[in-house]
């Protein structure tokens, strides 16, 4: 309509405002800045765990230290996985850009079978660090080191779920409005997990071993 | 009336501190106690109400000012609606705080310097200074399920929920618990300090009176809490050699079945004495190795400064029974107190 | 350990039996269960006389607005106030009691817990949704806009808060709650067998979870979602402090979160965080726990500041006062409140150094804080101040308030905080700043937006009468425990030897009494009103001369808030738009876009429910359904995208034509 919505002043008060706009305005979108600060809530919890990593990562109880226990050359596989990974889901995110459905689920599918493969080889290592009894109850230094790695592992996990699901999603409906805004907040979901582990192997592993 | 009521509240508080203190009230023990730390800590806490009340004390009178002279029903007090900025005013409101923040902030760092429980004293009263000669009286503590434990090791005895020192000699504390974070707490004496497992903290204080004064642990530690308490008594010096006396009579020795005993769980248990301590029973509390077979915490920390169960494959040695075991334990000890650094215990 | 057994492990029903049902040994808990059976009974044959289930279900359970899940936070935090109260006064009345020979009437492991859930009850299940029923409710309002940025998540996270509080609620009658302590500070419960600090873990945890998401749902409103024209530095001072309150949440929960986890691994899996050996420390979990828990009482002030922003502009008649000095104020309390956590453990021995630099920084802290106050206090000066309940709530709060802060700033003197630690003196002072700052605020904003809420005003007589009970029967209940502090008298103990002690606990316990009948009179002020409420109405939508935004709605708002979004010209928005004699638009309506309600919010909290429940007593398969489940059912809400409606343009009009002819009648 094109009503003025607002009304002559009253006689003698102070002279009249617009108080209303011509056209309903809409209100930003605020899904992003509201998954940025989520993700920077999770990056605390991190933090925290890296503090505890920090205050705690010498107390090895006359047990296993890092020294003995990493296998870098696996580290390095693993980190490949992962980085690779966080390029891969730029590719994707450039097809959806292009609106390529096919394109945005084929690298979104690479992506994923990389993080299993991270996944995989992560849950080797666990598995052959407990096997030689250095268990996440053997020291404070061997807790803090599963919790910190396995908390990332476990986000990589449901990060896994969700991109699954978003396939689907996207396989079902196309790149519309809200699947393109799911698959930005996955994107800075995954990017924030790489980040997160170059602050793992970095500090964990190489300050652990070199 | 609205106003009396409002200041019901402040002046209630105001007089009844006042009070405490004007009438060198004694039970207000935290403003009036009989230790020289405890006393410089009280003179604090007025100095510090003090210099707050510069702010609070016209602030709450304003606030009754303004709330009653400018009543709706006051038409006679100006009524200006649009006066809602004062760049004078807002410097004045920022600046006042500020300044006593500024003042109390220096009193704290003084202070706080000063009367760190890690300090040892610089005097025995505010009258008395310290001779040179004087050895601080050591008493290790051990903060239990739930009761005290006192080690005296220059005199060789131990004592449970009951403590002794003489009038004007420097104490100095060695705390430690067993199971769970504890607070030593005797308000005649100084302030409080935890007490807390594998690790120790340290007090210094001094008792200026003779008398019997109450301890107590101040910070939650399960069931039996609030029957941990203890007296403390402050004795001359012929008193107090009677009272070592009489631990070393009556008791019977601390060996480290007593000790284990001892440490299982109980409530408000009648004073015990000790006549004798068994070698090093402390540092073995301290560390958590009283019973067989465990590993000393410091022995633990030096080899993992060292670097770990790598070290001690590299030393040839087995763990955990080479560190544990008599025969070779000399060999093992020696070994790991090269690397251990003093202080190292204190896992602050 | 502190009494506890060891309980069963069976593979169906986990750790439950017979022995964890407290009510078979203890009258107190078995009177306590009757009443609530009973009680629920008569709600549920009320609902279902009156043909409630319906529209609850549908109208409030799984709505997305903003105003109901506000209304529904209030609620909560009403009916678990009344249970921690209820804990209070059995406190009060145990150590009044328990003197020499006299043990009281409570055990030491009952008293235990009830100090515990007196504490955990009143911050996470009381303030915390007080405060956030508040900003819920007025924030979308006062900034002109139609909901929050997320409505879904806002209802989810009302559903989490209230799932964290049936679990409180269930330890009272199978099982136990923890006796730890509020914060779980002493390393106890790890070695303990029992279920109490697994209650507690999973309580906060699940609730933690909606207050984290409220907090970025309410950042996002207020940054993205404002009226065109209210850039910030016109938003009312109740969404300035909103918004830094909730950048506090977000960047304070996560600490809780992750302490907590480490909490729950020791005790699951047996790893060695917090223990004595293998290289934990204890001191550790103290550090985080303060981490987040000194921006937690910061986050419960911040909104009750707000309020007392709004309500003394109003009833003053006057702008407030130094409108930029406060937001800065409130930015800078917000900051430092991160930088002070050590001082609730100077007695540790963390050495001179580092105690005078939190002691400073804690002293800082007092600087905007005086700021405010001085602020509030040159609102009034000049002003016409009309003394209707929330200006007497302001009052009250600046002097009570004052007093508080001040020995605030005394304990954070180091070396006076090693005399008074822990010391009944300290528990004086967080109530003293607590009740007076924030349950003052929360009476404030109760009576002040409570017309707004439900169309009419509370009954004025009654509640003066819960506001003078309330104010003297706070200082009567607390002066007492300043003395006592003074005295050396630690805190949590259920037994005292030195008989002299007594007369002040007596007093102290008066001054409960006291707050308690101020406590009925509020009840009594909310069914007076209810059935007084034709005399009480308001029809005019600002029956107090407001001057922000959600004035300019009816009284209840529609559910659309605004048929037309206001443009904002000027700080307090609708004083503004009165003083330029703004005429409401009678035509032009056009159909509103709006959230949808669902029931997704309520079904995954109840599963998280479940899952909290089944950890808590080692039921493992169902933990392990329950988590899947959680999962699977928020993946089927993601497949929903048909998550709004549009208000057709007819039900517009009509709705702003009855309140056309509400406003001539008013006239």
């Amino acid at each position: 309509m094109s009503d003025i919505r607002h009304n002559a002043g009253a006689a003698g008060a102070l002279a009249p405002r617009e108080y209303h706009l011509a056209h309903e305005p809409h209100p930003e979108n605020g899904t992003s800045l509201g998954f940025w600060l989520y993700l920077m809530s999770d990056c605390l919890i991190f933090a925290a765990l890296f503090a505890t990593f920090g205050v705690l990562g010498r107390n090895y109880a006359a047990g296993p230290t890092g020294k003995e226990l990493f296998d870098l050359s696996l580290v390095a596989i693993n980190t490949a996985f992962l980085l690779l990974s966080s390029i891969t889901f730029g590719f994707a995110m450039l097809q959806k850009q292009k609106k390529n459905v096919s394109g945005t689920l084929t690298w979104l599918a690479i992506t994923g079978v990389l993080g299993l493969c991270f996944l995989g080889v992560e849950l080797y290592e666990f598995h052959h660090l407990i096997h030689q009894g250095a268990t996440p109850q053997r020291s404070a230094f061997l807790s803090s080191f599963f919790t910190l790695v396995g908390t990332h592992g476990l986000h990589v996990t449901f990060g896994l779920i969700w991109l699954v699901t978003l396939m689907i999603q996207i396989s079902k409906h196309g790149l519309i409005e809200a699947n393109v805004r799911r698959i930005n907040c996955l994107s800075m979901f995954w990017h924030f997990l790489d980040v997160v582990w170059i602050g793992v192997f970095t500090f964990v592993y190489l300050m652990g071993v070199l | 009336m609205f106003q009396s009521k409002e200041i019901r509240g402040p002046a209630w508080l105001a007089a009844a501190a006042l009070i405490a203190s004007l009438t060198g009230c004694s039970k207000a023990v935290v403003l009036n106690p009989a230790g020289d730390i405890a006393a410089q800590q009280g003179q604090l806490v007025v100095t510090a109400t003090l210099l707050m009340l510069i702010i609070i004390v016209p602030v709450i009178l304003l606030t009754l000012l303004f709330a009653w002279k400018y009543r709706q029903s006051n038409t006679e007090a100006e009524y200006d609606p649009e006066w809602h900025h004062s760049t004078a005013l807002e410097l004045v409101i920022w600046s006042v705080p500020l300044i006593i923040i500024i003042a109390l902030g220096a009193l704290t760092w003084i202070s706080t310097h000063k009367l760190d429980p890690y300090r040892p004293l610089d005097r025995v009263s505010e009258t008395k200074a310290l001779a040179p000669e004087i050895k601080p009286l050591e008493v290790e503590v051990v903060a239990m399920d739930w009761k005290w434990l006192f080690f005296l090791p220059e005199q060789g005895i131990a004592t449970v929920n009951e403590l002794a020192a003489p009038v004007d000699r420097p104490i100095r504390f060695k705390l430690t618990a067993t199971s769970t974070m504890n607070a030593f707490y005797v308000p005649d004496l100084a302030g409080m300090i935890y007490a807390m497992p594998g690790m120790e903290t340290q007090l210094n204080a001094v008792i200026n009176k003779e008398g019997v004064f109450h301890g107590l642990a101040s910070h939650y530690s399960g069931a039996g809490f609030a029957g941990m308490t203890f007296k403390f008594h402050g004795l001359s010096n012929e008193g107090f050699d009677a009272w070592v006396a009489k631990a070393k009579a009556e008791g019977q020795p601390l060996t480290r079945d007593a000790y284990l005993d001892l440490a299982k769980p109980s409530e408000r248990d009648p004073v015990k004495r000790f006549s004798s301590v068994e070698d090093g029973l402390y540092s073995k509390v301290l560390n958590r190795c009283v019973e067989d077979g465990k590993m000393c915490m410091h022995h633990m920390m030096a080899i993992d400064a060292a670097g770990g169960e790598a070290y001690m494959k590299a030393a040839g040695l087995n763990l955990p029974q080479d560190v544990c075991t008599v025969q070779n334990a000399d060999r093992v000890v020696a070994l790991l107190d090269q690397r251990d650094q003093p202080g190292a215990v204190a896992q602050q | 350990m502190s009494g506890n057994t060891t309980l069963p492990n069976d593979p169906l029903i986990g750790r439950i039996s017979w022995d964890a049902v407290p009510m078979a040994h203890e009258p107190i808990v078995l009177w306590t269960f009757i009443a609530v059976v009973l009680g629920g009974l008569v709600m549920m044959a009320a609902l279902t006389k009156f043909r409630l289930w319906g529209p609850l279900w549908r109208d409030w359970i799984c709505s997305i607005d903003h105003k109901k899940i506000g209304i529904m936070y209030m609620i909560l935090g009403l009916v678990m106030f009344l249970r921690g109260f209820a804990d209070a006064a059995m406190m009060r009345l145990q150590q009044a009691m328990a003197f020499g020979d006299n043990l009281g009437y409570l055990p030491p492991h009952h008293y235990d817990q009830i100090f515990t859930a007196h504490g955990v009850i009143m911050i996470f299940f009381v303030a915390m949704p007080f405060v956030t029923g508040l900003m819920n409710y007025l924030v979308p309002l006062q900034i002109g806009a139609r909901d929050v940025s997320f409505p879904f998540l806002n209802n989810f996270s009302f559903w989490m808060t209230t799932a964290g509080a049936v679990l409180v609620m269930i330890s009272l009658f199978l099982g136990e709650f923890s006796t730890s302590g509020w914060l779980a500070l002493s390393n106890l419960g790890n070695q303990s067998g029992s279920t109490g600090l697994d209650y507690y873990i999973w309580a906060l945890q699940i609730a933690g979870v909606g207050t984290t998401l409220s907090g970025i749902n309410l950042i996002v409103t207020i940054i993205k979602m404002r009226a065109p024209g209210m850039n910030l530095m016109k938003m009312p001072v109740f969404v300035w402090t909103s918004l830094c309150t909730n950048a506090l949440i977000v960047a304070s929960f996560p600490m809780l979160t992750a302490a907590l986890v480490l909490m729950s691994l020791d005790r699951y899996l047996g790893t060695h965080f917090f223990s004595n050996d293998f290289g934990g420390n204890a001191m550790l979990y103290v550090n985080l726990i303060w981490i987040w828990g000194h921006p937690e009482v910061y986050i419960l002030v911040l909104p009750a500041f707000g309020v007392f922003s709004e309500i003394v502009a109003t009833f003053s008649k006057k702008r407030l006062f130094g409108y930029t000095s406060m937001v800065y104020a409130t930015v800078c309390i917000t900051i430092l409140s991160y930088l002070v956590w050590l001082h609730h453990f100077f007695t540790m021995g963390s050495g001179a150094s580092v105690n005078t630099f939190f002691g400073i920084t804690t002293m800082i802290i007092s600087i905007p804080t005086g700021a405010k106050i001085f602020n509030w206090l040159f609102t009034m000066y000049k002003g016409r101040i009309k003394f209707d309940l929330p200006m007497m709530w302001t009052v009250a709060f600046m002097c009570t308030f004052a007093i508080g802060g001040m020995t605030g700033v005394l304990l954070a003197v180091p070396p006076a905080d090693f005399v008074l630690h822990n010391s009944l003196f300290l528990i004086a002072h967080f109530h003293n700043v607590i009740i007076g700052g924030v349950v003052f605020a929360v009476f404030a904003a109760i009576n002040y937006w409570y017309p707004k809420a439900f169309g009419y005003k509370l009954d004025v007589f009654w509640g003066k009468c819960s506001f003078w009970l309330w104010l003297v029967g706070f200082w009567v209940a607390f002066t007492p425990l300043y003395i006592l502090g003074l005295m050396g008298v630690t805190r949590r103990a259920n037994h005292f030897e030195d008989p002299s002690l007594q007369i002040w606990f007596i007093i102290a316990a008066l001054g409960a009494a006291m707050i308690a009948a101020g406590i009925g009179c509020f009840l009594i002020q909310l069914v007076v009103s209810f059935f007084k409420r034709d005399q009480l109405r308001d029809e005019s939508g600002d029956p107090w001369g407001g001057r922000t935004l959600e004035w300019a709605t009816s009284s209840p708002p529609p559910q659309y808030n605004f048929a037309f979004t206001p443009v904002v010209h000027d700080i307090d928005a609708w004083w503004d738009m009165k003083k330029h004699s703004y005429q409401r638009p009678l035509t032009g309506f056009q159909p509103i876009h709006m959230p949808a309600n669902t029931g997704a919010g309520v079904v995954i909290s109840g599963l998280s429910l479940v899952l909290g429940f089944a950890l808590i007593w080692h039921i493992w398969w169902l933990a392990g359904v329950s988590f899947a489940a959680v999962i699977v059912a928020s993946i089927i809400h993601t497949f929903n995208y048909k998550r709004d409606f549009y208000i057709p343009a007819a039900e517009v009009v009509a709705t702003e034509e009855a309140r056309t002819l509400q406003l001539a009648r008013h006239v």
